[in-house]
């Protein structure tokens, strides 16, 4: 099993390969897009802003080859902005278009309606909506470890597959098809995120 | 909601990790990587590592041995010591800390706070400080591991840092660190209204004493060393202990993937 991590000039890869390693994956961090050829899953990571990143996208050529996976069926995990980034577009400083892989608009947590502490930093626990493949041999309200001052308000309602509450419920994880994200950090989440990424190497395999 | 957090302090001095009283009578409790593997294993919330002499030596961070270390935690890492400008900042967060902390270059460079909050958000920027109480029984912040008087009161300091960007304070007391007697509660109430979490740091002996921190000093997170590494208590059984209190705490998964 061979997961490539889209290595773009973001942060702090290491924990999210150190982890996949584990679990027995082949991983390669794919500098160029052209390594995505061979792979069997893609992990896009992401940390800091959304503009920013997408950028960085879009000027490595990026964009069309992650865009190819969901034709071509290989899965593709998103976490945190790399979840965000899978929306149409986001608000975070102006206006700025997504990856469009799942229906959806990335919103600054107040424009959601939350009236608590910016950025949700921390532990929450995370409820699940129906059957999620990522949760498998997960109990229900097990915490994963969070840091995001924008969320994913998705277009379609059967996109959501797990919520946190803040003082409002946020998009903790979206999946369409084989196309999944997660809000919180899995890598960063202990054993409850090592199952998570265990189950997306699992995902559909025979 | 979000949950109170137990997190083991690990002091890394030169190659290991050492643990002393009031900063002082350091005793070496063992290597940095084997510790961290140790308390990932045992399902943590988050670690605090910091290099205790770093600021005396006027070293930088050691950003190569941190992302050895940020590689084997599956768990959020928060990095101090030596902490004076943006790029040692830079250099930690690609080295894989989750989160800097910044102790004298609160007094000495404050800007660098501002600047990592802008460049990286507040949320990765922790304000440590360290607190005495003088003769007269009033509390002062020192800095330089705890080896000089800055003047300051903490609440001023803390405020200052919240302005500047920071967007949580790790708040130790030099007199309580590693008697294991119990957290400063009047200090951790001093800074309880701040509108970011307040880690308690130093005296931790028991866990009544991290409830204690929580109930009535309003802590969001309890911070401890000596208990961790001295007796046999554990993160698992503080987290039981705060649960027992009616302190919201993560649940341990005791799922099926191992760690390494």
């Amino acid at each position: 099993m061979t997961v490539a991590i889209v290595s773009y000039g973001v942060n702090n890869i290491g924990s999210v390969r150190r982890a996949l390693v584990d679990l027995g994956a082949d991983v390669v961090l794919a500098e160029h897009h052209d390594a995505l050829a061979g792979a069997d899953r893609v992990v896009l990571p992401g940390v800091g802003a959304f503009g920013e990143a997408m950028a960085r996208l879009r000027a490595g050529g990026w964009v069309d080859a992650l865009r190819r996976l969901v034709p071509q069926g290989r899965p593709l995990l998103g976490i945190c902005l790399g979840m965000q980034m899978l929306a149409d577009s986001s608000d975070e400083n102006g206006t700025h278009d997504g990856l469009g892989l799942i229906a959806g608009r990335v919103r600054r947590l107040d424009a959601l309606g939350c009236s608590l502490r910016i950025p949700h930093v921390g532990w929450n626990d995370v409820e699940y909506h129906g059957a999620s493949p990522l949760f498998a041999k997960i109990p229900q309200g097990t915490d994963f470890y969070f840091v995001h001052s924008y969320a994913f308000e998705v277009g379609l309602p059967d996109t959501v597959r797990a919520t946190t509450a803040y003082d409002v419920p946020l998009v903790a994880s979206v999946q369409r098809e084989h196309v999944f994200g997660t809000q919180f950090h899995p890598e960063k989440s202990s054993r409850a995120g090592r199952q998570v990424l265990k189950n997306f190497l699992d995902y559909g395999r025979c | 909601m979000l949950k109170v957090r137990v997190i083991p302090t690990l002091l890394w001095k030169d190659v290991g990790l050492v643990k002393g009283v009031r900063f002082d009578s350091w005793r070496r409790v063992g290597p940095v990587l084997p510790a961290i593997k140790v308390y990932n294993s045992r399902d943590v919330d988050e670690l605090i590592l910091l290099d205790i002499t770093a600021s005396g030596d006027g070293r930088a961070p050691d950003h190569e041995s941190v992302s050895d270390f940020a590689d084997a935690c599956s768990v959020p890492l928060t990095v101090g010591g030596g902490i004076r400008t943006v790029e040692h900042i830079a250099a930690l967060l690609r080295a894989g800390a989750d989160k800097i902390a910044v102790n004298t270059a609160l007094y000495e460079a404050p800007e660098v706070v501002n600047e990592a909050a802008r460049q990286f958000g507040s949320q990765c920027v922790v304000a440590s400080i360290d607190v005495r109480r003088a003769g007269d029984g009033l509390h002062v912040c020192v800095s330089r591991s705890g080896s000089r008087d800055t003047g300051c009161q903490p609440l001023d300091v803390a405020r200052e840092a919240v302005e500047r960007g920071a967007g949580e304070i790790l708040l130790t007391s030099v007199d309580r660190d590693g008697t294991m007697t119990g957290y400063d509660i009047d200090l951790l109430r001093s800074l309880s209204a701040l509108p970011v979490p307040v880690i308690a740091s130093g005296g931790a002996g028991t866990y009544a004493d991290l409830v204690a921190a929580v109930c009535a000093g309003g802590a969001s997170a309890v911070a401890a060393a000596s208990m961790f590494h001295f007796t046999e208590q554990t993160p698992a059984g503080a987290k039981a202990a705060l649960r027992d209190a009616g302190v919201p705490v993560r649940h341990q998964f005791a799922g099926a993937v191992s760690q390494s």
